[in-house]
C-alpha cells in the first residue's frame, strides 16, 4: 500500500496508508496515553485518553480510531488536549476506590502512570462512587469492579481471543458495568473458562490473579521468560519470581507461539512448583497394588528396577503384554523417543498418549 | 400486478361521491390515549340504536393533540367537518344534530374540509385556519384523512404512484439525481444530504445492500415518527423501497422501538398487504426488482437512534455507537453498504418523485429545503403535530399557530432538537427555523421536538432533567459521557438543592466543553447543550441558586420558601390539616405560621388556602 506523510508535533511522519495516528505518533516515540487499546485486540475508542487535534477536525478525535491521512497536521499535546486529557483522568479517579498502597497492580498501573504523568490528583469531582461487593469465588481471579474504567479489553479478548463471549458490558449510563450474563459471577455463569487472558490485559486492579495477592510488591518481582511445561504446544511464559517462588504467570508475547495468550493450566496451574504433594525423587512400591505405600529411590535404583521388571515380563510373557502411556506434558522429543524405544527395544506397538482422546 | 393506474382509477370511481355518512374517529396512539375507542364505541352504539345506515372508521393523528378526541363527520356532497374534545356522552347530540338532521354542531367544530361542497357557515376551512394557515403539508397530508390501514385508500390518493414512476420510467441513477436536486436532508436531526448519501451507497463497492429506516425515535416531547407510521405506513415503505431500488439494495430493515406497539402493528399490515398485491417482495409491479423487508423491535435504548448502534443492536449485538469512518454507506449492517435514514425523510420520497425535486426545492430557505414536521408540546394553549415550510420563524409557530403561551403567561424558553438541543430565549423568536440558523443558536434542528417554556419553567432544573436523561441513556462505552454526564448532573443537582457554589459554574463550563470534544458518539457531544445553552441565556437563574439561594421560578422545592400572610389568614386552620409534616400551628381564628425547619415544601396548605393568605417564594 501506499505511503501517507503527516505531521505530529511538528514532526513529519511517513507511515503505510491505514496506520491510525496512535500508531504513527508511538513509532516515532511520541507519547499518547490509551487505556481501551491493544495492538492485539480489534479498535475500541472508548477511553478517550488518545484523543489530539487535528486541523479542519471537529473535536478531539481519538487517535487510535482515526486513520493518518496524507498532510494530517496532528497536535498530540495542545491545551485543548492537556486540558481533555486531565478531565478524563479526573472523571475516571472520581469513580476509583484509590487505595493504591495495598493495590496489587500498584507499580504496573496504567491509570496510576497517567495520573502522575498528567499530575491529575482525582480530587476534583466528590459525588458518588461504585460500591460493588469484590467477586472472589472462584480460586483463579478477583474481580473488583469499582476499580473497572471500563476499557473493555477483557470483553474483546474473551471475544476475540478466548471466543467463548464469557463477559459483556450491561447495564448503562454510569451504572454500566462487565459482568457474564444475568449478572452472575464467572464462576456460576459457565461460561468463563478461567484462561485468564482478561486479567493480563486488565489496564488497572479490578482483574487480579487470587494466588498473587500480597505475595510481592511489582517491583520485588523478578520476572523470568520460559515455556509451559504443561502441553506440547510450548506456549512461552513470562513468570514472576520472588524469593525463588513463583508469584504469577503471564503469556511472553512471542506471536511465534502463543502471541502472548494462555490457558488456564499454563496461566494459573503454577502451584504444583513447590506443592508438597510433588514427587520429587524415584518411589518403588513397597506394598500391594493399590495400598499406596512406597520408599524413596535412587534414580540409579529405580531405573536399574524399571529395566529388569521389563525384561522379565518380556522374556516371560513376550512384548506385547508391555504398553507405554506419554504424557501431554512431555516434548515432542521425549514422545518420540518414548515410541521408539518401545517399538525398537521392548518390541511392542502398545503406544498410546494421554491428550489422544 | 401491473395495472396499478387501473386499479387507482377503479377505486377512486367507487370512492365517489360517497352514499352514505360517515364517522371517523382519530385513533392514533394520541387519540386512543385522549378516550378515543369510547368515543367510537358510543358512535356505534348510537348508530345501531337509531338504525342508521352509516360508515363508522378510523384514521390517525390529524395533528391537533390538543384537541382529540377528534371525530370526523361527513354527509354525502357536503364538506368533511371535525369535532374536536370529544367524549362518549357528546356522541348522541353529534349524531342527532349532524347525522340526522344535517346541521352541524358548531360550538365543537374545529375545522372542515368542503373539497368541492360549498362549506358550511361559521366553521373554519382547514387550509386558511389558524392552526393551518401557515402549514404545508406532505410528509403529513394523508395523517387523519384516510384510513392508515387500507392500501386501497392509499393507492386511491395517488400511493405507489412514485414507486410505479421509478420502476417504469427512472434509472437508479436518476432517482438519486432527483433527490439531489430536490435538497432533502435528514430529517433525523444531523440534516445529511440524502441524495449524496444515497450516491454514497450505491457506488459503495458490494453485492448485498441494505436500506435501513431508523423509527428509534426517543426524544423527550417528540412523536413526529410515531404519528407517521401509525397515520401513513405505505408512504415510508413505498419511500424505502424507492431507496432500495435507487442503491441496489434488496432487503431492508426497520427499527421502531418496542414502545410504538401501534406503529408496529400498522408496519406490519402494511407490508402484508403490500406484499400481497405485489408491491414488495420478489418482482415488485413485474419489473423484476425485489426488495423484502423486516421489522427490528428495539428494546428501549435512546442510544439506539445512534446509527451505528442502530445498526449493532439489529445485528443482535448490545446497542453502542462504533466510530465513523467506516460510515454505514461503506461498511453498514453486517459489513455491508447500507443507507439509513429516519421515517420522516423516506416519508418525502415519493412525494419528491411524483412532483419532482424542484418542487421540493422550491420551498424552505436556500440550504434547508423543503418541510418539517415538529412537534409542538409544553406550555403552549395548542399542543399538536404541525408541518411547517423550512424558514418559518419560532414566532409564528409558537404564537401563530400554536396560540402563543397557556394562561396567556410570559414566554421563556423553547427546547428545540431534545437533550442534544438547546433552549432559544425570548430575543431568538425570530430566527428562522432551519437546520444552519438553529445550529448557529446554539439549538439543533434535531428530529423535531419543540417544548414550549413559560416563566414558570426553571432552567437550571431543565437542564437537570436533560442531563439526567443524558445519564440513564448513556450507553456507557466512553468515558466523557459516561463519568461526566454523572458529574454534571450532581452539580446540577447540588444548584437545585440551594447547595452550589459559583466555581460550579466553571465546572461545569470546562466539563461541557471536554465532553463535548471528547464523547465518542452524537449523543455524548452534544449531551452538554441544554447545560451550554442555558448557562448562556439564562446564567442570572443560576446565579439567583447559587448567590440568592432562590429559585426564580419557582420550580426547585428546596428553595422554596411557604409563609402565611398574617393580615389575610382567618385562621380556618385548612392549611394545618393540609400539613403533611405538621408544620403549621395557630389558635383558631388567629393568623397561623409555618415552621420553615419542619416544612416539607409540597404546597399542599396553599392549595388548600381559600383566602390566598399563603405565598411562595
Amino acid at each position: 500500500m501506499a505511503d501517507v506523510t503527516l505531521t505530529i508535533d511538528g514532526k513529519k511522519i511517513t507511515v503505510p496508508a491505514g496506520t491510525t495516528v496512535l500508531q504513527a505518533a508511538r513509532e516515532k516515540g511520541i507519547f499518547i496515553p490509551t487505556l481501551c487499546h491493544d495492538p492485539k485486540l480489534s479498535p475500541w475508542g472508548g477511553c478517550r485518553l488518545c484523543v489530539v487535534e487535528i486541523e479542519g477536525m471537529r473535536g478531539l478525535p481519538a487517535s487510535c480510531v482515526t486513520t493518518a491521512t496524507e498532510g494530517m497536521v496532528v497536535q498530540t499535546a495542545s491545551p485543548a488536549v492537556l486540558e481533555a486529557r486531565r478531565m478524563l483522568l479526573e472523571l475516571l479517579l472520581a469513580n476509583h476506590p484509590q487505595d493504591c498502597l495495598t493495590c496489587s497492580k500498584n507499580g504496573a498501573c496504567s491509570l496510576q502512570d497517567y495520573a502522575y504523568y498528567y499530575g491529575v490528583r482525582g480530587d476534583q469531582f466528590q459525588g458518588e462512587k461504585h460500591a460493588y461487593p469484590v467477586e472472589a469465588d472462584n480460586p483463579f481471579i478477583v474481580r473488583d469492579l469499582n476499580k473497572c474504567v471500563l476499557c473493555g479489553k477483557c470483553i474483546r479478548v474473551c471475544d476475540e481471543v478466548q471466543v467463548n463471549n464469557a463477559i459483556d458490558f450491561a447495564h448503562r449510563g454510569f451504572n454500566t458495568r462487565v459482568t457474564p450474563a444475568m449478572d452472575l459471577s464467572l464462576k456460576e455463569s459457565e461460561a468463563c473458562v478461567f484462561c485468564g487472558n482478561c486479567v493480563q490485559v486488565c489496564p488497572v486492579g479490578a482483574l487480579v490473579e487470587k494466588a498473587s495477592l500480597w505475595q510481592g510488591r511489582q517491583w520485588e518481582l523478578t520476572k523470568v521468560r520460559t515455556t509451559c511445561t504443561f502441553c506440547g504446544v510450548g506456549c512461552n511464559l513470562e513468570v514472576s519470581v520472588k524469593d525463588d517462588r513463583v508469584v504469577r504467570v503471564r503469556g511472553y508475547d512471542n506471536p511465534l507461539v502463543n502471541n502472548g495468550w494462555l490457558c488456564v493450566k499454563g496461566r494459573f496451574g503454577a502451584d504444583f512448583a513447590d506443592s508438597p504433594e510433588r514427587v520429587a525423587r524415584p518411589l518403588i512400591r513397597t506394598g500391594a497394588r493399590g495400598e499406596g505405600r512406597f520408599r524413596e529411590a535412587t534414580w540409579d535404583e529405580a531405573l536399574d528396577y524399571t529395566a529388569r521388571r521389563l525384561t522379565e515380563i518380556k522374556e516371560q510373557y513376550g512384548s506385547r503384554a508391555i504398553a507405554a502411556l506419554s504424557s501431554a506434558r512431555c516434548t515432542n522429543e521425549e514422545n518420540y523417543l518414548m515410541q521408539k524405544f518401545m517399538r525398537a527395544v521392548i518390541g511392542s506397538n502398545n503406544v498410546d498418549h494421554c491428550a489422544r482422546t | 400486478m401491473r395495472d396499478l393506474k387501473e386499479w387507482r382509477q377503479t377505486l377512486q370511481q367507487q370512492d365517489r361521491p360517497a352514499d352514505r355518512p360517515s364517522l371517523t374517529v382519530g385513533m392514533s396512539t394520541c387519540g386512543q390515549a385522549a378516550g378515543g375507542a369510547r368515543v367510537m364505541a358510543a358512535l356505534e352504539a348510537e348508530v345501531k340504536r337509531l338504525g342508521l345506515q352509516v360508515d363508522i372508521s378510523q384514521t390517525s393523528c390529524i395533528g391537533m393533540c390538543y384537541a382529540e378526541p377528534i371525530v370526523e363527520v361527513a354527509l354525502p356532497g357536503k364538506p368533511r367537518v371535525f369535532y374536536g374534545d370529544m367524549t362518549p356522552e357528546r356522541g348522541g347530540r353529534l349524531v342527532a344534530s349532524h347525522v340526522v338532521q344535517g346541521v352541524p354542531v358548531r360550538e365543537w367544530a374545529l375545522i372542515q374540509l368542503p373539497g368541492n361542497a360549498s362549506p358550511y357557515e361559521g366553521i373554519p376551512v382547514m387550509p386558511a385556519s389558524p392552526y393551518y394557515g401557515r402549514q404545508v403539508r406532505v410528509v403529513t397530508s394523508r395523517l387523519g384523512l384516510t384510513d392508515p390501514e387500507s392500501l386501497a385508500e392509499y393507492i386511491a390518493t395517488g400511493g405507489y404512484a412514485a414507486l410505479e414512476k421509478c420502476l417504469r420510467q427512472m434509472t437508479p441513477e436518476q432517482v438519486v439525481e432527483e433527490i439531489k436536486t430536490s435538497g432533502l436532508r435528514g430529517r433525523g436531526g444531523a440534516g445529511f444530504p440524502t441524495g449524496l448519501k444515497w450516491g454514497f451507497t450505491r457506488s459503495a463497492p458490494g453485492e448485498k445492500k441494505y436500506v435501513v429506516c431508523n423509527a428509534d425515535e426517543g426524544d423527550p416531547g417528540a412523536f413526529m415518527d410515531r404519528s407517521v407510521l401509525e397515520g401513513d405506513p405505505f408512504a415510508v415503505i413505498e419511500g424505502m423501497t424507492i431507496a432500495a431500488y435507487a442503491i441496489g439494495a434488496d432487503e431492508g430493515y426497520i427499527y421502531c422501538r418496542a414502545e410504538y406497539p401501534l406503529a408496529i402493528k400498522r408496519l406490519k399490515m402494511a407490508i402484508a398487504a403490500a406484499e400481497a398485491k405485489g408491491l414488495l417482495g420478489s418482482n415488485i409491479l413485474g419489473s423484476g426488482f425485489n426488495f423484502e423487508l423486516h421489522i427490528k423491535a428495539g428494546a428501549g435504548a435512546f442510544v439506539c437512534g445512534e446509527e451505528t448502534a442502530l445498526l449493532a443492536s439489529i445485528e443482535g449485538r448490545r446497542g453502542m455507537p462504533r466510530v465513523r469512518p467506516p460510515f454505514p454507506a461503506q461498511q453498514g449492517l453486517w459489513g455491508k453498504p447500507t443507507n439509513i435514514n429516519n421515517v420522516e425523510t423516506y416519508a418525502n420520497v415519493p412525494y419528491i418523485i411524483q412532483n419532482g425535486g424542484r418542487w421540493f426545492a422550491a420551498m424552505g430557505t436556500e440550504k434547508s429545503k423543503g418541510t418539517k414536521v415538529f412537534c409542538l408540546t409544553g406550555k403552549v394553549k395548542k399542543t399538536g403535530l404541525i408541518e411547517v415550510p423550512m424558514g418559518i420563524t419560532l414566532r409564528e409557530i409558537i404564537f401563530d399557530i400554536a396560540g402563543g403561551i397557556q394562561d396567556d403567561r410570559r414566554f421563556k424558553a423553547v427546547q428545540i432538537g431534545g437533550p442534544s438541543g438547546g433552549c432559544l430565549p425570548a430575543d431568538k423568536l425570530d430566527l428562522p427555523v432551519d437546520y444552519d440558523s438553529l445550529t448557529r443558536a446554539g439549538a439543533i434542528m434535531g428530529s423535531g421536538g419543540m417544548v414550549v417554556m413559560d416563566e414558570n419553567t426553571c432552567m437550571v432544573d431543565v437542564a437537570r432533567f436533560f442531563l439526567n436523561f443524558t445519564q440513564v441513556e448513556s450507553c456507557g462505552k466512553c468515558t466523557p459521557c459516561r463519568e461526566g454526564t454523572k458529574r454534571m448532573l450532581e452539580i446540577l443537582t447540588r444548584i437545585c438543592a440551594g447547595e452550589g457554589r459559583m466555581e460550579d459554574l466553571d465546572t461545569l463550563e470546562g466539563l461541557a466543553r471536554v465532553v463535548k470534544n471528547t464523547a465518542l458518539c452524537g449523543l455524548g457531544q452534544t449531551c452538554p447543550n441544554p447545560i451550554l445553552s442555558t448557562l448562556q441565556n439564562f446564567r442570572h437563574e443560576y446565579e439567583a441558586h447559587i448567590k440568592d439561594k432562590r429559585c426564580p421560578a419557582h420550580v426547585c422545592q428546596a428553595l422554596l420558601v411557604y409563609t402565611i400572610d398574617p393580615e389575610k389568614c382567618t385562621g380556618c386552620g385548612a392549611c394545618t390539616r393540609a400539613c403533611p409534616a405538621g408544620a403549621i400551628s395557630g389558635e383558631k381564628k388567629q393568623p397561623h405560621r409555618i415552621d420553615p425547619a419542619l416544612c416539607i415544601k409540597c404546597g399542599s396548605c396553599m392549595e388548600k388556602c381559600k383566602f390566598g393568605a399563603i405565598s411562595r417564594l
